[in-house]
């Protein structure tokens, strides 16, 4: 066989593509950027250009002022990952960017929710609260508004538990992530 | 100093010779500094001609192109140049005036987001907020200008920041922490490329500008010819593999030869070098080269497995790949260099049926092919040849042969029309002995026409040829071809009289409708002093062909 190390010439049979696969599941990147003037523009631009679609975008300050992270979240059945990640590089203000594996990563998301309730059913949203660990962080004589953080799947559910009582609004700030154990993301 | 002084200074630094500009508002200190500074500066008479003449100066030279324009529609005047860079990858700055701070934001005179406006379309873009960030950021401009895969930087610059007084210190090192161009290529992927290349029966390398770009024309020469393969070369490459030459196909993709393109479809392993399988080259995707393993070597990483998966993707500047690979190739044993002959038999039974053809008039009616073959003639085949876009432009890459990188200039991925004669100018004012010359369609000429007078002024004498069918031909060639010879708007009748123009500009204006002494009257334009500008009257409905009509495979090429 071919291999690179040998003297023998290679079968092109051997040969597989490399590349532009799609992955069909959800991804999220973390974007090391500096911290400068438009680069979340850039950023934006890029995707809009070129037709990716972006689920969820974070941004936020790091330890060190420099930078900034972008916490970004598209589908890999729509995109080849390896082409959003390969652009992005491209921008010149990126030093960074990680395909987060989910198995290895901390992925959080904040959500807040205001729900109608009457008489009874502000009991009944409270328990649901404390069962995914929210909190009520506003009550009114016909509403509250629960604050849950969690996974982007927890918050699902519990959108899927509060929505019959009357969802008045949900905000979420779209999913930050870091890797597990020691390394940096 | 002022600041402006320091820009002055930051562009001898680099290296700067000339600077293509019109001034205004915005950047009138700026062009107060140019009095004094000792750098050329060709006073263009329309920004966008600057732009283009910036990168026919860099496609010619291989140097950075420096064009600056004012703020406002001093700066929207270059962003198609900005985009024509981008596309082709040119190595460019342009620096841009931008209102006072204190007006930024208020839609004051003049004021544009010029940063907003081009940031889809450059390579990197500076808004300078401090005066003190004007070195650095033109220093990084030109490096990241520069290398990697080349294109246009933006340095937008306030005018009152640019007034300010700094103290100047020669920027040498570099703050860009996110770029940092993989130039090297990795050996082992080398070795599984050469090891591939030895074992194909029906290799074909595809060559592009990216060649051009990395000067590694003698290289790619040299790895061709380590074997017997065979060679095409995008529009953008030509000139990258010396044509004519036993191992040259021709130039591939949508009028290409047909044997470039038959032998990319049959082709059993492809070594794409520097290109980027743009649909002007695969015709329809799913069927491009069915048959075909790639190879595919750049130095943009978001170019390999684009639009077409690699087998081997090599990451890397062509230069430093080629003569790795040619390394590799000549290590190995056992090739059996005979295993490309039915290969070649079958390339030389192309070549032979289907040779770039056309019907020759009868009389003294100028063909537009022969028009091209006559300037090959009349130059000596050695000249820097600029383009306009349209089917002049493919004749151009068809019938005038070029044996040299970087005499070979036109608008590809962009297709600019009225790209020629700036960059003419540009690439005479890079190259002063060298003959310049562009032809030019008589529609795309009148779109940058205005600088023939910076070519009268600054005594540039460049040699324009227009090919002079009366028509938006291409655009003509596609109606009667695709839309039931229905045509609309193409017709231009025979405006404007390009001789008298051509006097009022105050160059030599000259008309040619005589095949028979079309030779010698193009030497004669061509001794003729100054700018000249050459009417060439050609057959007005003539086509271009071969074809691979949209959207079809190459191998059902028409024509
Ligand atoms: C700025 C711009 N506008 C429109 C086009 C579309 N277009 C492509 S070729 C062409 C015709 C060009 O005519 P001419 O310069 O006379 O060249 P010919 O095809 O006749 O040789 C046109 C209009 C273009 N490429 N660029
Ligand atoms: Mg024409």
């Amino acid at each position: 066989m071919g291999e690179p190390g040998t003297k023998e010439l290679l079968s092109l049979d051997e040969l597989e593509a490399a590349g532009n696969a799609r992955s069909g599941r959800k991804h999220i990147l973390s974007i090391l950027v500096e911290n400068k003037a438009g680069v979340l523009t850039r950023i934006a631009g890029l995707f809009a250009r070129r037709g990716y679609n972006i689920d969820t975008l974070t941004v936020g300050p790091t330890e060190d002022e420099q930078y900034s992270r972008i916490t970004l979240t598209f589908d890999g059945a729509m995109h080849s990952v390896d082409q959003v990640t390969k652009q992005l590089h491209k921008l010149i203000n990126v030093l960074k960017i990680r395909d987060l594996e989910p198995a290895d990563t901390v992925a959080r998301e904040l959500a807040l929710f205001k729900v109608a309730v009457e008489g009874a059913q502000r009991a009944e949203v409270m328990q649901i609260s404390e069962i995914f660990r929210g909190k009520v962080v506003d009550v009114t004589r016909r509403s509250v508004i629960v604050e849950i953080t969690g996974t982007t799947d927890k918050i699902a559910a519990f959108e899927r538990m509060v929505r019959p009582f009357g969802l008045i609004e949900m905000m979420r700030t779209g999913e930050i992530a870091i890797s597990r154990g020691r390394g940096e993301t | 100093m002022r600041a402006v002084d320091a820009i002055m200074e930051c562009l001898k630094a680099e290296g700067v010779e000339v600077v293509f500009g019109l001034p205004g508002g915005a950047n009138l200190p700026t062009y107060d500094a140019f009095v004094d500074a000792g750098i050329r500066h060709v006073l263009v008479r329309h920004e966008a001609g600057g732009g283009h003449a910036a990168e026919g100066y860099a496609k010619a030279t291989g140097r950075v192109g420096v064009a600056f324009a004012t703020s406002g529609p001093g700066a929207t005047n270059i962003v198609t140049p900005i985009v024509d860079a981008m596309m082709d990858s040119v190595p460019t700055v342009f620096i841009t005036g931008q209102v006072r701070t204190d007006l930024l934001g208020t839609d004051g005179f003049q004021e544009t987001d010029t940063l907003g406006i081009t940031m889809p379309v450059v390579k990197h873009s500076f808004q300078i907020r401090s005066p003190l960030e004007i070195p650095r950021a033109i220093h990084e401009a030109f490096h990241i200008a520069r290398s990697g895969r080349p294109g246009p930087v933006v340095v937008d610059i306030p005018q009152d920041l640019s007034r300010a007084d700094i103290t100047y210190e020669p920027v040498t090192d570099l703050n860009l922490p996110g770029y940092q161009p993989t130039t090297e290529g990795n050996t082992k992927q080398i070795r599984q490329a050469a090891k591939a290349m030895a074992s194909a029966r029906r290799p074909v390398i595809y060559a592009g500008g990216g060649v051009i770009n990395a000067n590694a024309s003698q290289e790619l020469s040299e790895f061709a010819t380590s074997d017997r393969f065979p060679v095409t070369c995008t529009l953008m490459g030509l000139g990258a593999f010396p044509a004519p030459h036993p191992q040259w196909l021709g130039m591939l993709g949508m009028h290409g030869t047909r044997t470039a393109n038959y032998a990319m479809d049959e082709a059993d392993l492809i070594c794409c070098i520097g290109a980027r399988f743009d649909d002007r080259i695969t015709g329809k995707l799913s069927e491009f080269a069915p048959h075909a393993k790639f190879i595919h070597i750049d130095i943009d990483p978001a170019e390999i497995s684009k639009n077409i998966p690699a087998h081997i993707p090599i990451v890397g500047d062509c230069r430093n790949v080629l003569r790795k690979l040619i390394k590799e190739y000549r290590a190995l044993e056992g090739v059996d260099t005979s295993r490309t002959d039915e290969w070649w038999q079958k390339i030389r039974a192309w070549q032979e049926k289907h040779p770039l053809r056309y019907e020759d008039s009868t009389d003294a009616e100028i063909k537009p092919q022969y028009m091209v073959q006559a300037l090959y003639e009349a130059s000596g085949g050695d000249a820097i040849v600029t383009s306009d876009v349209g089917q002049h432009q493919m004749w151009a890459a068809q019938h005038y042969h070029f044996a040299k990188p970087r005499r070979w200039i036109n608008s590809g991925g962009l297709g600019t029309m009225g790209f020629g004669l700036p960059a003419a100018l540009g690439a005479q004012v890079g190259c002063p002995d060298q003959t310049v010359v562009c032809i030019a369609g008589d529609g795309s000429i009148q779109m940058n026409i205005q600088e023939l007078a910076t070519c009268s002024q600054d005594k540039i004498p460049v040699k324009v040829f227009i090919m002079n069918n009366g028509y938006l031909g291409m655009v003509r060639q596609w109606q009667e071809l695709f839309w039931d010879k229905r045509y609309s708007h193409v017709d231009m009748g025979s405006y404007p009289d390009f001789v008298k123009l051509a006097e009022a500009y105050g160059a030599t204006g000259m008309r040619l409708t005589d095949k028979t002494t079309l030779v010698d009257d193009m030497k004669t334009a061509l001794a003729t002093d100054g700018p000249v500008l050459v009417d060439v009257r050609v057959t007005r409905e003539e086509n271009t062909y071969p074809m691979i009509a949209p959207g079809q495979p190459a191998r059902d090429m028409v024509g």
